[in-house]
């Protein structure tokens, strides 16, 4: 099958590679109709991450057709429409029953890598190396899915695939953002980036009862679409105080809730503040967004953390944590928890995604794909292929 | 519940010879014998009870490699949470400390605390998770 492979920092390409196989009895085999970029991908382009091998398959946000079911799969059967789950989740342990997926200590297939870059495993992911899992990404044909009678789930009819695909991982962490959060009516409620994730935050609070939603981005497009389709106030970084602004719009207080979900710092951002131009830009990321969202959340709010760090931080505000006594979350979205209910929400037109992926693309423009989607050019939210 | 004692091998600490040279003399324990310290048990956490974990104290498939090697006990997890499932080596610690031994890939911590997992597992799902198979070991064919 064809499938978009990475083939070292910063380049992708299109090969045939083998097709993917039933290896447990609780897996199916489904052919990819949609599957988007994501933030998430972008410090594997990069190759930052460890152990991801040249002629890895990316991506992980999909919905396909059934092609061929294991023999412990009772929901699914070929030529069923489903979205997958980003997170690889066993459905059985005590974390998937808490509905903690993304936690799913059955989701690797190598936990002890996972274990030692971040001290526990955790549940995979599809299109990430080992210490997710290890299992092949959805630019492809055909993907492998793991448990899944747990982590596939019907797409309503007529529900768009273009608007369906993004209860794959966009969507449920828009929500869980929103959960994590606590929102509730009349909050007045921040989140950092305008992309995918932001602007389903953003209508996650809306739909959760939140007074005001303020997003904060750079990108003119993105800003315009969290107005058109969360009905969010919309800050532009670069021309504003972004702390002032937010503390003369929420009453002096400062938002009730604060949701980073910028995902993996452009280069260039790290000298947005004077402590960076001042001091050593060294290897450790500076959590920009999320130092913010500290430094601007009322006192005893909450700051959700939803972007992709890959490793540490530095120069991170924790003296504001305590003295304001904020709570911090931080969570890869539990997808499983939130797809059916994120579908129902589709199909009555409650959410819409659809807007999101301004390009459409086929999987072998993948690599012109991912270098609009990396580039923020054109107006790209996301890219979604069609192999 | 209680504890579950298979004598037997050692897990061998194979690599011993090459790893010296990575640890700093000053630190190290008199090496007059052996250490007859117990080593460190590894535990998981399996989420169903005792006698799902071990049914009739048979090990469950994916412990069976370590049979003569290890010790197990378990017993239930505070808060419902199911079986607490522990292993360590017969025959006290391995001659290597830690990292010098998991730098070298031959720390028998890892290896119990992976077998305890494939375990753990096997128990809660019914089988065990294989990764894809690599590249190289199949070829292209068109579905």
């Amino acid at each position: 099958m064809r499938a978009l492979c990475w083939e070292g920092a910063g380049a992708l390409a299109v090969r045939e590679v083998p097709d993917p196989e039933l290896r447990n009895a609780a897996d199916m085999i489904v052919r990819v109709r949609r599957s988007a970029t994501c933030g998430a991908d972008l410090p594997l382009l990069a190759g930052r991450t460890p152990f991801l091998a040249a002629g890895d398959v990316l991506g992980h946000e999909f919905l396909g057709e059934v092609v061929e079911v294991g023999p412990e799969v009772r929901e699914h059967r070929p030529g069923d429409r489903v979205v997958v789950c980003a997170a690889v989740s066993c459905g059985s342990c005590w974390y998937c029953r808490q509905g903690l997926y993304a936690s799913c200590d059955n989701g690797s297939t190598m936990p002890a890598r996972a274990e030692a870059a971040w001290g526990q495993p955790t549940g995979g992911c599809y299109g990430h190396p080992s210490a997710l899992g290890g299992f092949a990404g959805s630019h492809a044909e055909y993907a492998r899915v793991p448990y899944a009678d747990v982590g596939a789930f019907t797409v309503p009819e007529p529900l768009d695939d273009h608007r369906a695909v993004f209860a794959s991982d966009a969507a449920p962490t828009g929500w869980m953002g929103a959960e994590l959060g606590g929102v509730r009516p009349g909050d007045v409620v921040a989140v950092w980036g305008a992309g995918a994730v932001g602007q389903l935050t953003a209508q996650a609070a809306r739909l959760r009862g939140a007074a005001r939603v303020i997003v904060i981005d750079r990108h003119p497009e993105r800003l315009l679409m969290a107005e058109l389709h969360a009905g969010a106030e919309t800050l532009h970084f670069e021309r504003t105080d972004v702390p002032a602004e937010l503390r003369e719009r929420s009453g002096g207080r400062g938002p009730d809730v604060c949701v980073e979900a910028v995902g993996t710092e452009p280069d260039g951002a790290a000298t947005r503040s004077l402590a960076d131009r001042l001091g050593d830009v060294g290897r450790a990321e500076r959590p920009l967004a999320v130092r913010e969202a500290v430094h601007s959340c009322r006192k005893g709010g909450t700051v959700v953390v939803l972007g992709t760090f890959s490793g540490f931080v530095d120069t991170f505000p924790l003296g504001s944590v305590m003295q304001k006594g904020l709570t911090l979350h931080g969570a890869r979205q539990h997808g499983q928890r939130y797809i059916p209910m994120l579908l129902r929400l589709m199909a009555r037109d409650q959410l819409t995604t659809e807007h999101l992926a301004t390009h459409r693309l086929p999987l072998e423009q993948g690599p012109a794909g991912y270098e609009l989607f990396r580039d923020r050019a054109d107006g790209c939210v996301r890219t979604v292929f069609a192999p | 519940m209680g504890r579950l004692a298979h004598g037997g091998t050692v897990l061998a600490t194979a690599a011993a010879g090459a790893v010296r040279a990575l640890v700093v003399p000053r630190r190290r324990r008199p090496t007059t014998g052996p250490d007859r310290r117990p080593a460190r048990w590894q535990v998981v956490t399996v989420d169903r009870p005792p006698e799902q974990v071990l049914p009739g104290g048979r090990w469950p498939e994916p412990l069976r490699p370590l049979d003569g090697a290890v010790e197990l006990y378990l017993r239930p997890a505070p808060g419902g949470r199911g079986t607490e499932l522990s292993a360590r080596p017969l025959g006290g610690r391995p001659e290597l400390p830690g990292m010098a031994a998991h730098l070298v890939g031959d720390d028998p911590g890892l290896l119990i605390r992976e077998t305890l997992r494939r375990a753990k597992q096997y128990v809660e799902t019914g089988e065990v998770l294989r990764a894809d198979r690599s590249r190289l070991d199949r070829p292209v064919v068109r579905r």
